[in-house]
């Protein structure tokens, strides 16, 4: 093995050192893993708590331990440039197919529920993956743009769901109405969050969100009487055709275009209607971006002293950040209880807040794209992994390790400036500044 | 020097206290429309503190900071929220460590200063969402400003390019830029010639005559590059342990005897008779 290693264009491999961090990985893995893998606990036939020696696999582990420590350190120092090793052609053709990507995607996403129409599997998961892709591009605008890292995102979610939901059932108002009251109100807790948090960055205001959204999710499992606690709130109105009710009925949505009925048309239509609504947050932020409010918001990132010094008023500012963000939460989450049909707290709780944040993190923070990509990749892995639930968290969470060792500032790093005398070109990821400062 | 007594900035008895260090101490002085004021002083003395409490980012402990616009307005600075400082009175700063907003380019750091102008534009964001026209005249108006001002500063060609990227005498310059393009009255430059090299300076100073002329700006300057003070300055104003110690023109300065005291100390002899005379 040594010999091959030592060709003549690599000189003076130490190999005695590679074995011996190949030997402290060991080491390391042995007493990390002993207790975790080494041993298992069971039930023996009396009842009793035994314990099972699993050498082979505390061994394997153990091992890899080993290979992976000797290979790393005999790698150390020449960096796998792997682009180097990709020919130009390829190069300016993945350049060519990168400028087109979004659009591939977005036309991907229209003709989905044609291609898959008979894959009811497929719609859903494609509607489940909207909804992410809607979470993430609303907290983009706090977290990507402004800066403000919020842990508490899936507040304003369960807001939108719980407004809907009462709005409906109570009162019985359409969905059409409902859906911007409820991303009114999302709004205005996104601005009540913001007052106590504005003197607040980074790890703390982090802290902060994080407890709004727990407090939040145990008010709604509280308050049994308007909420209904733990129970939910059932028999959500299912949304309508713009008044035509999805039935199979004489003045149902099949009846009047004259379609056999088929339960598929309102998963298809809701379908659109998530497309609609997320493509409608992204519209909006690409405008806002290029005006004076997203402009701040970018410049709030970079240096807050910087904008107070240039007469920006970094309150307001805040608060709007924080309230856009959550009227995209809002709606989004209005979108959630009635495609559901019920809601309870259950699905509100902070691993949704997580799995956003880890969605916008690893797109790219301030990339519309990258989010798009990153929340299909993300739940489009939790899928695929369905089948082996028990290695899924393990699998995340090597990925996640990876990406960060790769691509720390995620998937698509650089910034497009919003206004360009001349040609347009990126920002490289290493000056732009990131939320957690 | 023309001296009708028409202060744009009056400074009255300022005295900031942080719990038991009094960083300046009952300081009083005034800057005139249309000139330039240098306030020097050796490391310490509390220059950037007084730039602090003017442009609002501390709140002085005793004292009042006066602004007058040339058609009478005054502003009580000291009672201003700092971003009001810089969007109604109108006085616009630089900072020591270069604050420019480094992941945008250039262009976008100098449209953000025109943050106030723009958003109403916009309708307060609604009018622009919807495209209508009005803010993209204003927008073109904005961008053609800032070109202005990055060919007065002689940056043009690095209006694309992210801020961070520049080198540390352009940041500098972009910095000004930047705080000229809320069309100040007033404009405080806190150090603007440190890390610049002879020649860069001597650019600067043109540029600062330049700006005053074109612009009818006053500029108050923290500089310790005495090439700058003396060349530009119609007024200096010598801080020593937050204590006035002289107030006169750039000639008069390097003949004071507190002034070469307190930079370069005295004759053992001559200590007591100075301190008693700078009242320490």
């Amino acid at each position: 093995m040594s010999q091959a290693l030592e060709t003549p264009t690599r000189p003076a491999i130490d190999l005695l050192g590679a074995l011996k961090s190949g030997a402290l990985a060991a080491i390391v893995a042995f007493g990390l893993f002993s207790l975790l893998i080494g041993v298992r606990t069971d039930q023996g036939p009396t009842g009793a708590l035994e314990i099972e020696p699993r050498l082979v696999a505390f061994g394997v582990i153990c091992a890899v331990a080993f290979v992976g420590g000797f290979a790393r350190a005999l790698l150390a120092g020449e960096r796998l440039d792997v682009a180097s090793y990709v020919p130009e052609q390829i190069k300016a053709a993945a350049a060519h197919i990168g400028r087109y990507f979004g659009l591939a995607l977005l036309a991907f996403a229209v003709i989905e529920p044609i291609v898959f129409y008979h894959n009811r599997y497929i719609l859903d998961l494609g509607i489940l993956v909207l909804t992410y892709v809607m979470l993430g591009w609303g907290l983009n605008i706090v977290v990507g743009l402004a800066g403000l890292l919020d842990l508490g995102y899936v507040a304003f979610y369960a807001v939108g769901a719980y407004s809907y939901a009462l709005l409906a059932t109570t009162f019985g108002w359409s969905f059409w109405i409902c859906l911007p009251i409820a991303g009114f109100l999302a709004a205005c807790w996104g601005v009540m969050l913001g007052f106590p948090v504005l003197r607040l960055r980074g790890d703390y205001l982090a802290i902060v969100t994080l407890a709004f959204g727990e407090i939040i999710r145990l008010v709604l499992l509280n308050w049994q009487s308007l909420t209904g606690g733990p129970n939910g709130i059932s028999g959500i109105p299912r949304p309508s055709f713009f008044g035509i009710p999805f039935a199979d009925e004489e003045n149902g949505f099949a009846a009047t275009f004259g379609l056999e009925y088929s339960a598929t048309h309102r998963v298809v239509f809701l379908y659109y209607l998530i497309l609609a609504l997320a493509l409608l947050t992204n519209w909006v932020t690409l405008r806002l971006r290029r005006l004076p409010i997203g402009r701040a918001w970018e410049a709030l990132r970079e240096d807050e002293i910087a904008c107070r010094s240039l007469g920006i008023n970094t309150t307001t500012t805040k608060l709007t950040a924080f309230a856009m963000g959550a009227m995209f939460g809002g709606i989004a989450g209005s979108f959630f209880a009635t495609r559901q049909g019920f809601i309870s707290p259950e699905s509100f709780t902070f691993s949704e807040s997580a799995l956003v944040l880890a969605i916008v993190v690893l797109g790219g923070m301030g990339s519309q794209l990258g989010v798009a990509v990153a929340a299909f990749a993300m739940l489009g892995a939790f899928e695929l992994f369905r089948e082996f639930s028990q290695y899924r968290m393990l699998v995340f969470g090597i990925a996640m390790v990876l990406i960060m060792i790769w691509r720390p500032r995620g998937l698509v790093a650089t910034r497009t400036p919003s206004v360009f005398l001349g040609k347009p070109k990126e920002v490289p990821a290493e000056v732009v500044a990131e939320a957690r400062q | 020097m023309s001296a009708p007594d028409d202060p744009i900035l009056t400074v009255e008895h300022l005295s900031m206290r942080f719990g038991g260090l009094v960083a300046v101490d009952d300081l009083s002085f005034s800057a005139q429309r249309g000139h330039i004021t240098a306030l020097i002083g050796p490391n310490g003395a509390g220059k950037t503190t007084v730039f602090n409490c003017i442009t609002g980012f501390y709140h002085p402990s005793v004292g009042m900071v006066r602004l007058a616009h040339a058609d009478g307005t005054t502003y009580l600075l000291e009672r201003l929220l700092d971003f009001r400082i810089a969007k109604l009175a109108r006085v616009a700063r630089t900072f020591q460590n270069i604050r420019l907003f480094a992941g945008m380019t250039v262009l976008e750091n100098l449209l953000v200063a025109q943050h106030n102008p723009l958003m109403r534009a916009s309708g307060l964001t609604v009018l622009g969402l919807l495209g209508l026209p009005i803010y993209g005249h204003a927008e073109a108006a904005a961008i053609d400003k800032a070109k202005y001002w990055l060919d007065r500063v002689g940056l043009l060609r690095r209006a694309d390019d992210p801020a961070g990227d520049l080198p540390y005498g352009e940041q500098r310059r972009i910095e000004i830029a930047r705080a000229m393009c809320t069309d100040p009255v007033l404009l405080c430059l806190d150090e603007p010639a440190a890390g610049l090299n002879p020649r860069e300076s001597a650019e600067l100073n043109e540029l600062l005559l330049g700006m005053r002329a074109d612009h009818k700006t006053s500029i108050l300057l923290i500089e310790h590059d005495m090439s700058v003070v003396m060349g530009i300055s119609d007024r200096v104003v010598v801080l020593d342990y937050g204590v006035k110690i002289f107030d006169g023109t750039a000639a008069d300065v390097r003949n004071d005897p507190k002034v070469i005291a307190a930079y370069l100390g005295v004759e053992d002899e001559e200590v007591e008779q100075v301190e008693a005379e700078v009242g320490l």
